[in-house]
């Protein structure tokens, strides 16, 4: 709650553009955006509840439930496609017994989905709290998966 | 600046800056839109009114795009036709095949398109949506499943009403119109005013209907049903029969309720009569004994219901009296029931209204006076006209028959209720009266009527220079609001209606109608102003009786304990 | 350091370049790095470098300098293109030319130093060395300019990146960079830069092709003070990065551009709208609009030439449709990302309502050069109607994936086989995609086009921002169509029909052509057969009719794929068999009797319990139950199972 208002002060006085860089910086702290924070929003530039829930629904950026420890980006662009990102998807979804856009129960990971990361020369590629993995097969990820679960044990 | 164009091979003269759709328009021919609404900037989302380039052959949005000179396009071409056929299949597509169960069967815009366009094939088949229904409101209801995405009810509730209760929620084919979170309308700032489904082109909108607990009630011995009318719905009610806009149908209407099955016919002018003695009295006890001010008018819930949300800090300011729907189901139940010594409970009192607010007004906790609603139900006029059509009654065939006394007499002053800057002028031609004991010399305030957002005058009232003020359009509100907040003093009475016009263009009347068809009521309603001989609401013989006989005076204690109300503030998501 | 600040400063603002004081010539010497005095290494620390394990290798090349006490200036560079070689190390020994060597993974580390520290350059890891008069060329090792990738390239927008430090501007100015903004604020007059860059030829970059010069007029002749120029780093297009690999590698030669475009449009504020989903290109951004300031090259008085230009960076959310510019311009503006009819235009009406011009990075990136080297030089470049180069990226089936600049005009087969190294594996060549989801397929029978913009939407794709996608045989073309619309169904902004509801259409029938319903007869056959009838008559509707770009080419994928791979379709709906393997539902699978060994393992892992046999035995997949999941193919360890 805190970290809301410290944003909301920083940007005092702003007005409706500055409304993706707050909800940024919000979910860059808190790792999503609660109601009470876009009700706090709403409130700060003076624009309705309905128009800032509108616009934080419609960008994929913008989450509503808080993510795993270890968020897992999976690349959903051509060149990953071609290379076989769908059976890394699988694989991944199997492995931690959840779908994409959602957490494991006991929180530590979670799955997306998103459009080109950009290292189409490397593709498969997937992104696990900002660490990049290219080239990643069904046996690569199973290893990847291994060791974050070993560093929390 | 006249700028020359061609229109399907014909020449034709446009005015420099305007958007091709107005001089096609003029021309006589019909372009058919969807998310367009006259007046607004145009959001260029349906299609619909493409037309084609010569030459180029590149369809433009005939909504959106200037005039330009030299300029040469095809309304109907072949291509034209195919995209604007193409597009209304795709919509239903992903439409309920639910025509003949829905409110909107024989007025709906989609249904006039795909029989416009000749639609017989359902050519393109796949998943329709399947969303929760909104039906927990006590005014409107919604079905997700038969949203276009015009985003007609969203412009009007944002830029016209002022409150933006909705917005578009996701993207893409998931996108859907919703509230803040998604939660049910019942639950957020939304006024109940109906503008939206007003301008809604399928049924996703919808009021909450009472049609049947009203038949049911006339059917049940045990009750005795009466009903009252709003000002606005004898210069309405026409247009549910295709009877031309503006026709006075009133003496007709009451014979048709008695057929309908209502014991007893009342005119909720009356009520405005008095809640204009009401009203005048407590403007002039603030202003002699220095309580708040400005005082607002309380007549219209929407407006109510936003003050409760979005300004508690005027809520001292707000006439303490009950709207005349209200007053009058008080004085029915409380007055009337001792007349006729009837038990007020088995009473049922039934509201005619050009509104949909006063459906979610009649159920406020504050309206029930020792246990028991003022009002039982509330019907729109849409909503009457199905009830006439429901008992086959044959509205061109019944002679006019009157109202029922103590309660249907009333003065022009309470029947211009149904104008913005009705209530104005009826509170004046009182207060005057009131203040200074003599009749106004010209009691027309031609300067408070009309569409204009804000109208204000200063009328002097013997030493007193009063200064008031008309809104209509609830989002021009906020303008009044500001100059006070900053200081403003010099206000005393100020009226606010949610809609644009007044309650004749409430969201509870005809669905279709044109700007002409609203002009036409007012200008029914003025000609009744002007035709009438007892025009101020102190004149009204069955008011005085009423005075007489239970309330004693304007403002005192009897007044307090039926005709006038306390508001709350209300937390909702903003 | 502050000295050479201000050094350097002055010399920006000295009109003539031609004659340089000793201390600056010592400055941009250093910086530019042709000649070094003590050994430095270049890492390729780009996004992709870091992908393939950069990070490591940079660590590992401190921990060796460290322990063998050898004083090293390391560099961090951004891509210079070749993703296949990635890491890239570069490493230059006082007196001798640079040496590029590729997949230097961390443990290859400690032995190419060993080896280069006694002056063997070991061969086999070699991409190529920078020859230069500054420093002695190593013998026998081949130059980098001929090296197959970089042969027939022309780096013009590429040509810092993967050689320069990104994060030091005096780098950039040292290779020429702002030399011509002081010239150019004080000599020419707003509306002959518009007239210089119209002359140029050059035209947009982002996939439109519009001519820049003609864009930047139509918002230089519109009245008032408030005007914005936007860089549009969106880079929303799956298979594209090339925005990404510019501003990592590069980042100050987009800001010149920028503020070159500022002040030729008459506007005082720039926007660079940037994908979140690129977090290292935003942190060089930042770090270059800092050192800009401190150089007076960006802030109030720039230069002291009176012209105040200032860049704020916009991070994007994650809409793909926010490419589109009325779309980000809504963005910026703190609403969803839907557009909105055009007339009016943004170079009339855009960002806050006041004339704003929209152009893509590399768009920008152009800029610089065409001032500094002229007119004469930019319009050698390149095809009669299209001036310059192109960068392309290259992903999917191809032996060399990565960024190239090419001239205009070059052969779609001279990039994929004579740069790119042809098709990986040996494979077949099936097609290329270019443009991503807005564009079409080039199959062999169309390699010999020229890019260049019109010639390629003929061919029924499009230039795009510069993706590149490589099929080989083992690509199913209504699967790459099917991707493609999905990919469009999800960024769709939903605001007019014909995209929103059209391309759910067109998903849906391409879903039932690549999928098993659970009765299939003859009905079946005639439907999916009437969907892809539909497919083009709908296709053309949302073509013509859909409010922005996105929608108006997202049935480019399905109208190019169906145009030439016809057949592709036609097997899918009659006999729903899908050439590629690919489409699962569409495969079974099949146990070679002779290797199989019943170890079991796929019967236990196979969803529908389609495989029987027992143990110690061949096994057998009951071909109506499989459903072509590919799990048992997958696990068996005997390479006994393939498609069918």
């Amino acid at each position: 709650m805190e970290k809301i208002d410290q944003i909301l002060q920083e940007f005092e006085g702003a007005k409706v553009d500055s409304l993706i860089p707050i909800l940024q910086n919000i979910q860059d702290a808190d790792g999503f955006l609660s109601e009470n924070a876009i009700v706090k929003v709403g409130k700060t530039l003076n624009i309705a509840t309905s128009k800032i829930y509108g616009v934080a629904t419609f960008y994929n950026q913008f989450r509503f439930q808080p993510n795993g420890k270890y968020h897992i980006l999976v690349c959903r662009g051509t060149a990953c496609h071609v290379l076989g990102s769908s059976t890394v998807l699988k694989e991944l979804e199997k492995t931690l017994k959840i779908k994409a856009g959602q957490t494991t129960r006991d929180k530590l990971f979670s799955i997306e989905v998103v459009a080109c990361i950009g290292a189409c020369g490397l593709a498969p590629v997937i992104n696990i709290n900002g660490e990049f993995f290219a080239k990643v097969t069904v046996d690569s990820l199973k290893e990847i998966i291994e060791n974050f679960r070993i560093k929390e044990n | 600046m006249s700028i020359h164009i061609k229109i399907n091979g014909k020449p034709a003269e446009a005015n420099k800056g305007e958007y091709l759709l107005d001089t096609i328009e003029r021309q006589g021919i019909k372009i058919p839109t969807l998310c367009h609404i006259k007046g607004m900037f145009p959001s260029g989302a349906c299609r619909m009114c493409l037309v084609e380039l010569e030459g180029s052959g590149k369809l433009i949005t005939s909504c959106s795009y200037p005039v330009e000179d030299g300029m040469s396009i095809f309304t109907h071409s072949p291509k034209v036709v195919e995209a604007r056929k193409t597009i209304v299949e795709l919509l239903l597509s992903n439409h309920p095949d639910d025509c003949l169960y829905c409110a909107r069967n024989k007025n709906c815009e989609l249904q006039n398109f795909a029989d416009d366009f000749n639609i017989r094939l359902r050519k393109t088949k796949g998943n329709k949506n399947d969303y929760n229904l909104d039906i927990a409101g006590l005014s409107l209801e919604r079905d997700p499943d038969k949203c276009v995405l015009c985003g007609r009810c969203i412009r009007i509730c944002e830029e016209t009403i002022g409150v933006t209760a909705i917005d578009f929620i996701n993207r893409g084919s998931k996108t859907i119109v919703g509230t803040a979170f998604n939660k049910g309308l019942n639950t957020s700032s939304c006024v109940n005013c109906g503008q939206c489904l007003m301008v809604c082109p399928t049924g996703a909108i919808t009021e909450k209907s009472h049609i049947n607990q009203v038949i049911d009630a006339i059917n049940n011995p045990e009750l005795t049903v009466v009903v009252q009318y709003a000002p606005a719905i004898s210069v309405s009610l026409a247009e549910e029969f295709n009877i031309k806009a503006g026709k006075d149908i009133n003496g007709v209407m009451n014979a048709a309720l008695r057929k309908v099955g209502f014991k007893k016919v009342f005119d909720t002018s009356f009520s405005a009569d008095l809640t204009i003695l009401e009203e005048a009295s407590e403007l002039v006890d603030r202003i002699v004994n220095k309580k708040p001010l400005p005082m607002f008018t309380s007549c219209c819930p929407a407006w109510v219901k936003y003050v409760e949300e979005f300004n508690p800090e005027l809520l001292p300011n707000i006439s303490t009296c009950k709207s005349p729907q209200q007053m009058m189901g008080s004085v029915i139940k409380n007055y009337y029931a001792k007349v006729e010594k009837l038990e007020p409970k088995k009473i049922y009192s039934v509201s005619i209204m050009p509104c949909t607010a006063k459906k979610f007004e009649a159920q406020r906790e504050e309206m029930l006076t020792d246990g028991v609603a003022d009002v039982d139900a509330v019907l729109t006029t849409r909503e009457l006209g199905k009830l006439i059509k429901i008992f086959g009654i044959d509205i061109a065939n019944l002679e006019p028959e009157s109202t029922d006394s103590p309660l249907g007499a009333r003065t022009t002053a309470g029947k211009i209720f149904g104008a913005s800057g009705g209530v104005m002028e009826a509170a004046l031609r009182t207060a005057h009266f009131m203040i200074t004991g003599k009749e106004l010399e010209n009691n027309k305030f031609l300067e408070l009527r009309g569409f204009k957002d804000i109208k204000e005058a200063k009328i002097k009232i013997g030493d007193l220079e009063v200064g008031i003020a008309v809104v209509n359009g609830l989002g021009n509100v906020k303008t009044i609001l500001k100059q006070i907040a900053e200081g403003r003093k010099d206000l005393h009475f100020i009226e606010v209606m949610n809609c644009p016009g007044g309650c004749i263009a409430g969201g509870g009347q005809h669905i279709g109608a044109t700007h002409e068809s609203i002009l036409a009521r007012l200008k029914a309603l003025y000609q009744i102003d002007d035709n009438e001989t007892i025009r101020v609401s102190h004149q009204n013989p069955q008011i005085i009786e009423l005075y007489k006989n239970f309330l004693e005076k304007p403002n005192g204690k009897v007044s307090h304990k039926y005709l006038h109300t306390t508001y709350a503030k209300r937390d909702v998501l903003k | 350091m502050n000295n050479n600040k201000d050094l350097l400063k002055k010399h920006l603002s000295n009109k003539d370049t031609s004659h340089l004081s000793a201390e600056v010539e010592k400055i941009l010497t250093l910086n530019k790095r042709e000649k070094v005095s003590e050994p430095t290494i270049f890492v390729g620390a780009g996004t992709c470098g870091l992908g393939a394990g950069a990070g490591k290798t940079l660590l590992a090349i401190k921990e060796y300098c460290k322990t063998n006490k050898w004083n090293v200036n390391i560099i961090e560079t951004g891509c210079i293109g070749l993703c296949t070689a990635e890491p890239i190390v570069d490493i230059m020994l006082p007196g001798k030319s640079r040496v590029s060597f590729e997949n230097i993974t961390a443990e290859k580390v400690t032995d190419l130093l060993d080896s280069v520290r006694e002056s063997k350059i070991p061969t086999k890891q070699v991409i190529g060395q920078f020859k230069s008069e500054s420093s002695e060329a190593w013998k026998n090792i081949p130059s980098i300019n001929d090296h197959s990738f970089f042969k027939k390239q022309k780096r013009v927008v590429l040509k810092n990146c993967g050689i320069i430090d990104p994060q030091r501007i005096e780098d950039y100015i040292a290779s020429g960079g702002y030399g011509s903004l002081y010239k150019t604020l004080t000599n020419n007059k707003p509306i002959d830069v518009c007239k210089m860059i119209e002359l140029s030829g050059l035209r947009g970059r982002g996939g439109g092709g519009f001519p820049t010069g003609r864009k930047w007029s139509l918002a230089q002749i519109q009245e008032g003070k408030e005007k914005y120029i936007i860089c549009n780093a969106d880079e929303g297009d799956p298979g594209a990065f090339m925005d990404r690999a510019v501003i990592e590698g590069d980042p100050h030669r987009l800001l010149e551009g920028m503020i070159v475009g500022g002040y030729a449009i008459g506007a005082n504020y720039g926007y660079i709208y940037i994908r979140a989903e690129y977090p290292l290109a935003i942190e060089r951004l930042i770090k270059a609009i800092k050192d800009a300031k401190e150089y007076g090259l960006l802030g109030k008085n720039i230069l002291n030439t009176n012209f105040d230009f200032d860049i704020k960076i916009k991070k994007g959310a994650g809409a793909f449709v926010c490419g589109e510019e009325t779309a980000l311009i809504h963005s910026i503006e703190g609403k969803r990302g839907m557009p909105r009819p055009r007339p009016p235009y943004p170079s009339v009406s855009g960002l806050f309502n006041k004339p704003t011009v929209i152009n893509n990075v590399e768009t920008f990136s152009n800029v610089p050069a065409i001032i500094s080297n002229g007119l004469d030089w930019f319009t050698a470049i390149g095809t009669e109607k299209s001036k310059g180069t192109k960068v392309f990226a290259l992903s999917g089936k191809i032996a060399k994936t990565g960024l190239v600049e090419i001239p205009m005009g070059t052969t779609i087969r001279e990039i994929l086989f004579d740069i790119a190294g042809g098709i990986k594996n040996n494979k077949k060549f099936k097609a290329v995609q270019i443009g991503g989801p807005s564009g079409g397929c080039i199959t062999e029978e169309n390699l010999n086009i020229e890019i260049d913009y019109e010639p390629l939407i003929k061919a029924g794709a499009m230039m795009g921002s510069g993706g590149l996608v490589v099929m080989d045989e083992d690509t199913c073309m209504v699967d790459v169509a099917k991707f493609f619309m999905d990919f469009i169904q999800r960024e769709s902004c939903g605001k007019c029909i014909p995209c929103r509801e059209g391309t759910k259409r067109m998903l849906e029938i391409l879903n039932s052509i690549t999928s098993k319903p659970s009765t299939d007869d003859n009905r079946q056959a005639l439907e999916r057969f009437q969907g892809v009838t539909q497919l083009e008559s709908l296709a053309k509707v949302i073509k013509e009719t859909s409010l922005c770009g996105l929608g108006q080419t997202a049935p480019n994928p399905v109208l190019s794929t169906i145009r030439w791979f016809r057949h592709e379709y036609e097997e899918h709906i009659f006999e729903r068999e899908c050439r590629a393997n690919i489409c699962t539902d569409l495969r079974t699978f099949v146990i070679d009797a002779t290797k199989c060994t019943g170890c079991t393992a796929c019967t236990k892992k196979c969803p529908t319990m389609a495989i029987v046999g027992s143990k110690k035995n061949p096994h057998y997949i009951i071909e109506e139950k499989c459903i072509g999941c590919g799990t048992c193919a997958t696990i068996c360890n005997f390479n006994a199972i393939s498609p069918k």
